[in-house]
């Protein structure tokens, strides 16, 4: 196999290029934003027709947008970036050529032959199965065969990351151990051959009984494997999204990590415990045990949440570092106040970091509480809780790197500055709308992937409450708004990758703090500002996301011990 | 930088800030407050969903609700019976696209012990606007105990996605209460 000798430095940030690297990644980041255009474009449909009074699709199209719909973002536009993430965390940021690269392009391709495949069994109809695929439910066999095919080469991907650490390590590209960001891409790609092992497990036979030659799939059975690749999955997206957290600080402020062991640990901590989160799917299912669920839905404990409260004190904390270095030393927030909220890169990732924290992270932990699920599984709660997790958190993550990624891969300048400036904020807004209003429809009982809430062909009708119908149509309007956010990111990426301009390896702009002397624009030391750590802003934070994760959770346990005793 | 590899190439050997420490102690913590909490809820706690399940061929669950609709029907609603069984008794209840069956109607305060199975689909019971939810598998008899603690018309509605009728399945529950003044004594 040809080794790959091309390379280019990137005058911004010094990084080698390869080509054959640079080829890969744009090829997977391209094909990550067509399926985020036609999957967004789905849930706006899917959102449009659960505002009763638009309800835009007819009953059969509204469950196979919705199917296509989870495909398309959760899938497809997600492992996509992340392969084109991994791609860049082994490659370019250990200054080494990728391994393999035409397995890398095997795995490109299997990954859009599935993607394809699948999405047009969808939409020829008579596979309306929801994403999830719930056996006794049954899907063509090519709906199947393209999610396997896809799984494959998802695989592929992983194993050209982890050859690609190996030459890094045998060529000493890189000197010490790998930097913090590659260590985190390590943790997704240990997680994702996790996941992707069980997608095929579960839907190897499953493909086989579609065909006839199985006669039954047990649908328990189906869940419990289904929801290592489903919900794992969900974690790889958080190890990336953390990551690329961790990244763009250093690259806008310099920031170093507070501690490295700490933050390890916290990637490490996912890697041994977030394996266990079938469980949250099978709270209330009959012939689970108590005690299983009560270990596994805590991750053993809550010590995989306690990798994300580690990362939820250490990413603001290196951020706070990084601005008092940079001289933003007065009082608690200026830090803060002075942040660089006019790059989309900084707005989007801070943003994403408090509103994945806050509605995501405190939500996920109430719902997949063995008994508080009672009140809320299958609602649109769920839904809302994801929503938070993977559009606020990953979604919004991934579309704020862009706007670094297109100057470094693609070597164009970001087309419309103006709009990308605005682009997060208009986007985090949409989407935190959704996440909160489907989370409050859910607590009034209103079900998730449910055409009509009216019930108006029902034998029996119920009438659910108005407040629940207020909450969809505040949905509805976020998802416009979640929607505009989202054209506009990709008008402006597509138009940014294609008419651009270029910029050579001239350095990009940027950012360069107001007020700082450019002397202090160094790598924070060892620990903040003074030589010890001093992080007070970050602590006020910390402290209001505790008491309001402590309160939220007993609030909960509130409203369960007012519903009827059941044992 | 996070970017680069640790300046220090014994990055393990530096210290945790207290400040940090502090963070993660107290996290550590907390995890185990919700993990004892809900183990405490589970041996002392009012809502706790029975593990108790047997494995069953549908047509066999759906005998055995038939059998008591036999024996306990008081009326019919459009057709579906409607089932007022002793307290204390046995309560069978399956979901079948599209529809529940049969129509339970239950005292306010006494407990029933539950069966609830779907018949050829996953069915999801969402009992509203109490707002309780519990999954049903076809093959599976999941058995619990509930205690319907108010009386009134509750509905029925189903939560899991079973093809393109689901938004048609919903049903009604009722709870009388036997001791409220005016109601008829049997």
């Amino acid at each position: 196999m040809s080794v790959d000798t091309q390379y280019r430095v990137c005058a911004t940030t010094g990084l080698k290029v390869f080509s054959g690297t640079q080829a890969l990644i744009k090829a997977n980041a391209v094909a990550a934003v067509v399926f985020l255009a036609i999957g967004g474009l789905f849930g706006l449909g899917v959102a449009l027709t659960r505002w009763p009074d638009v309800h835009l699709l007819p009953m059969d199209w509204f469950y196979l947008v919705l199917t296509a719909h989870g495909l398309d973002v959760l899938l497809c536009w997600i492992v996509f970036f992340e392969v084109a993430f991994l791609y860049l965390a082994s490659s370019v940021l250990l200054n080494c050529r990728l391994a393999a690269p035409k397995m890398a392009w095997l795995a490109f391709w299997l990954m859009v032959i599935g993607a394809v495949l699948t999405n047009i069994t969808v939409l020829q109809g008579e596979s309306t199965v929801m994403f999830t695929s719930y056996t006794p439910l049954q899907a063509k066999p090519n709906f199947y065969l393209g999610l396997i095919l896809f799984a494959v080469g998802v695989l592929i991907a992983c194993g050209v990351f982890f050859g690609t650490l190996v030459i890094a390590k045998d060529e000493r590209t890189y000197e010490g151990s790998i930097p913090l960001v590659t260590f985190g891409a390590l943790t997704a790609a240990i997680i994702c051959v996790f996941t992707m092992a069980s997608g095929a497990i579960i839907l190897v036979p499953t493909w086989l009984w579609s065909l006839g030659y199985i006669s039954h799939i047990d649908p328990l059975l189906y869940k419990l494997i289904w929801w290592a690749l489903g919900h794992s999955s969900q974690q790889v997206n958080v190890s990336v999204h953390v990551s690329i957290w961790y990244a763009v600080a250093a690259i806008l402020l310099g920031a170093k990590p507070l501690s490295e062991k700490a933050s390890r640990l916290a990637f490490l901590l996912y890697i041994f415990f977030l394996q266990l989160a079938s469980a949250h799917h099978l709270l209330v299912e009959p012939g689970v045990g108590s005690e299983w669920k009560i270990f596994n839905t805590s991750y053993a404990m809550y010590l995989a949440v306690l990798g994300s409260m580690i990362h939820a004190m250490t990413v603001p904390g290196t951020i706070e570092a990084a601005q008092r270095k940079l001289g933003f030393n007065k009082g608690v927030f200026e830090w803060l106040r002075k942040a660089p909220w006019g790059n989309p890169a900084f707005a989007g990732v801070f943003l994403s970091l408090v509103l994945f924290g806050f509605l995501g992270g405190i939500s996920g932990v109430v719902l997949g509480t063995e008994q508080i699920n009672l009140i809320m599984h299958n609602t649109l709660y769920a839904p809302g809780h994801f929503h938070a997790t993977v559009v606020l958190g990953t979604t919004l993550t991934f579309m704020s790197v862009t706007y670094l990624l297109v100057p470094l891969l693609f070597q164009r300048e970001i087309m419309f500055p103006r709009m990308a400036k605005l682009q997060p904020y208009v986007f985090a807004l949409g989407a935190g709308g959704i996440s909160l209003f489907m989370m409050a429809a859910g607590t009034l009982g209103v079900p998730r992937r449910h055409w009509d809430i009216t019930f108006a062909d029902a034998l029996f009708p119920y009438q659910i409450p108005s407040a629940g119908f207020l909450m969809m149509a505040l949905n509805g309007i976020s998802a416009i708004i979640a929607a505009t956010g989202g054209v506009m990111y990709i008008v402006n990426t597509v138009a940014s990758v294609f008419f651009g301009k270029r910029t050579g390896d001239v350095p990009v702009k940027t950012y360069v703090p107001k007020g700082a002397p450019v002397a202090a624009r160094t790598t924070v030391g060892q620990a903040g500002s003074a030589g010890t750590l001093y992080i007070p802003g970050t602590i006020v934070l910390v402290g209001i996301f505790f008491v309001s994760f402590v309160l939220y959770y007993y609030v909960n346990w509130k409203y369960l011990a007012e519903v009827w005793p059941l044992r | 930088m996070a970017i680069t590899s640790p300046a220090n190439h014994m990055w393990w050997r530096e210290p945790i800030h207290r400040t940090e420490l502090t963070w993660i102690i107290v996290a550590f913590l907390w995890g185990l407050v919700m993990f004892f909490t809900m183990s405490f809820w589970h041996a002392w706690g009012d809502q706790n969903l029975a593990n108790t399940t047997y494995k069953i061929k549908p047509q066999d669950f759906a005998a055995k609700a038939e059998q008591m609709a036999e024996q306990y029907k008081v009326r019919d609603e459009m057709g579906v019976p409607v089932v007022h069984p002793p307290p204390g008794s046995d309560v069978y209840l399956l979901g079948r696209i599209w529809m529940w069956w049969p129509i339970l109607e239950l005292e306010k305060g006494e407990s029933y012990r539950f069966h609830l199975s779907a018949m050829e689909y996953s069915h999801g019971f969402s009992l509203q606007p109490v707002n309780i939810n519990i999954q049903m598998q076809p093959g599976y008899e999941h058995v619990f105990t509930m205690v319907p603690s108010e009386a009134g018309e509750f509905a029925i509605i189903c939560n899991e996605y079973c093809g393109l009728g689901h938004h048609t399945m919903a049903s009604r529950l009722y709870v009388v209460d036997k001791n409220a003044p005016g109601s008829v004594q049997e």
